[in-house]
């Protein structure tokens, strides 16, 4: 008897639920960051991909039938980004034909978007601030943005209206009002993809990974503000602004996070963890910076019904015993390469661990070699349920022969 | 030496040791002791980075105090005699890849190590890494990378390198996020190191000093 689209989507459904809630499932789940790997699979560039739906789809799908992992990751949100990239003539990333040849995959172009005497703008009205500064540093087409004064005092009658309104009749202000339209049909494109492949991969079985997304509000500062330096030395220079900063952009993220969910009608919000890591601060700066904000934010997220899932990229061994503070049983922590066997002393009874299998070994070792550490971290990870198989981080350059070992072994020795 | 602005710099007190240090320049001490003190002073950071007291950001700090009070006691050095260098170092990030963060804090922990540093940048081909070794020739090679794609970039260069018959007269360490022994085994460089601090130590190793 073959098993149905149906049974099998809630066979795998349960099956991550189940290691979330530290339940033993039926085997160990496996879950991939997928990346580019789909478009190297299939034989087609990054930027093909990055332009074209079509292709993705072929790609995406090729990759998803043919290693059938537990759950899938809706690409066309992070892959399909070409047309409105360049309806914006974005800036803080380079990608295939804008500064990067067609089979390389994008990279963040680091800056201080948010100068540091800019913290009280910010502060003050952060809306205000994104559109009239910000935009305009990230989107070259939202320059003319600079020219408008600020919103907040367009009031009423005679408040504003009478000559509040003249900026708009700028024409960089035009210009970028133009682009907004342009960049609104790319956005309800993708999001028609995004529903459309949402909806066939539910029909097809496989239940989608995350719902949402969303960052720690210190990721969130440093990433797109204030730049990896900026921020580092504002734990020096104005620890005070900086945590007000995190705070303001607390609710933001959990808005983001909430409304991701609601409308993909799945539960587990993915965090990237960023700028956390053990050798990005230390201890005392983890306690005082990083944690608190992303700790409200998780709770808060648990406490709406959804499934805070973290990414902690790099080695964050020596945080344990810290993060492992949230309800137990409520979240899922992917771990790049954090010591796993600490790892899971600490969250044994706390939180369902995700990954750890490096890149390197599976971009430039053999199928052996990937066969003897999935054992491994089985064997570590997955006594009691609580682990969920996955590389380190997204596959993209991992080749194809270690990625089939991977499952293949997975799900024959993963079996409880 | 003023153990005091050593104490401060390295206590990455900013305000208090630039204060000390314009009282000292208004009262005419040498500045070229200033500049060794503060130089001491970041001696005494890279150990604490290595002992796990120091992290990135510490270190971003010690660097931004050492170029504010270079910028303060520089006009005041007659010529800039920076002394003999330990050894030449080239270093850059392969092709494909743009990130800079970590190659700019192994070149600056390089550069106050002592050694004369050549930083040529990111995305960096591989002709270009030949042709920057063929002028310079350095004593090692700093391969950076964070991406996977990296890999076969630093792979490559190597390849190149080697097929210039330029390998044996150097050493090749190459360092960013995926990497690991078994990236260093797959690009065939000589070594890698997980941080700044390994980085400066590799050089130490293998040129002296």
């Amino acid at each position: 008897m073959t098993e149905s689209a149906a049974e099998l989507f809630a066979q795998r459904e349960k099956r991550i639920s189940d290691a979330i809630a530290l339940r033993v499932p039926d085997r160990v789940p496996i879950l991939v960051f997928f990346g580019f790997f789909p478009a190297r699979y299939a034989g087609m560039t990054v930027q093909e991909v990055m332009y074209d739906p079509d292709k993705i789809w072929q790609a995406q799908t090729k990759a998803l039938f043919d290693f059938q992992p537990d759950g899938d990751q809706n690409p066309y949100l992070l892959r399909y980004l070409g047309p409105i990239l360049e309806t914006l003539d974005f800036k803080q990333l380079m990608w295939p034909g804008h500064g990067l040849t067609s089979d390389h995959t994008y990279q963040f172009v680091e800056g201080e978007y948010m100068k540091a005497d800019e913290y009280d703008a910010f502060l003050s009205d952060p809306t205000d601030f994104i559109i009239r500064r910000y935009w305009p540093r990230i989107c070259g087409k939202l320059q003319g943005f600079e020219k408008l004064p600020p919103l907040h005092n367009i009031i009423s009658y005679y408040m504003g209206i009478p000559t509040g309104f003249g900026a708009f009749s700028l024409p960089e202000v035009i210009e970028a009002l133009e682009t907004l339209k342009a960049a609104g049909q790319e956005s309800a494109r993708i999001g028609s993809y995004v529903r459309k492949f949402g909806v066939e991969m539910k029909e097809a079985g496989y239940p989608v990974q995350f719902g949402g997304i969303c960052q720690a509000p210190y990721d969130t500062l440093g990433d797109f503000f204030r730049g990896t330096k900026g921020i580092m030395l504002d734990m020096y220079r104005r620890p005070e602004t900086l945590i007000k900063a995190c705070e303001k952009l607390l609710p933001f993220m959990l808005e983001m996070a909430v409304a991701g969910t609601k409308i993909s009608g799945n539960p587990r919000v993915f965090i990237p963890i960023h700028k956390g890591l053990d050798a990005f601060m230390s201890l005392e700066q983890f306690k005082k910076f990083f944690w608190p904000t992303l700790r409200d934010l998780m709770v808060a997220l648990i406490n709406e019904g959804l499934v805070p899932c973290p990414l902690w990229e790099g080695d964050c061994t020596s945080r344990l015993d810290i993060i492992k503070d949230i309800p137990p049983g409520k979240a899922c922590y992917a771990l790049e390469a954090t010591d796993i066997v600490k790892a899971k002393e600490a969250f044994r009874d706390r939180v369902c661990i995700r990954g750890n299998l490096p890149l390197s070994i599976l971009a430039t070792g053999t199928p052996d070699d990937v066969r003897a550490h999935c054992k491994k971290l089985i064997d570590i990870a997955g006594p009691g349920g609580g682990y969920i198989m996955d590389a380190s981080t997204g596959l993209d350059d991992a080749k194809a022969e270690n990625v089939r070992a991977m499952f293949e072994f997975t799900k024959e020795y993963g079996v409880y | 030496m003023d153990t005091k602005l050593v104490e401060l710099m390295a206590d990455l007190m900013e305000d208090e040791v630039l204060a000390l240090v314009k009282e000292k320049i208004a009262q005419g001490d040498d500045p070229t002791e200033i500049l060794n003190d503060a130089r001491t002073a970041m001696e005494t950071v890279g150990k604490r980075f290595e002992t796990c007291e120091y992290f990135i950001p510490d270190l971003m700090m010690a660097g931004e105090i050492l170029k504010e009070i270079s910028d303060m006691v520089k006009p005041l050095l007659e010529k800039s005699g920076t002394g003999t260098k330990k050894g030449k170092v080239l270093i850059g990030t392969v092709a494909g890849d743009i990130h800079d963060i970590g190659k700019d804090i192994v070149t600056f922990m390089l550069d106050v190590s002592g050694f004369d540093v050549l930083d040529i940048g990111i995305d960096v081909p591989v002709q270009t890494f030949v042709d920057k070794i063929k002028e310079f020739q350095p004593q090692v090679v700093g391969l950076s990378g964070f991406l996977t794609l990296a890999f076969d970039s630093m792979k490559k260069t190597i390849e190149a390198i080697e097929k210039e018959g330029l390998r044996d007269k150097l050493k090749i360490m190459i360092g960013g996020g995926q990497i690991d022994d078994t990236v260093k085994e797959y690009v065939g460089a000589d070594a890698f190191g997980k941080d700044a601090v390994a980085g400066v130590q590799l050089c130490k190793q293998w040129i002296g000093g």
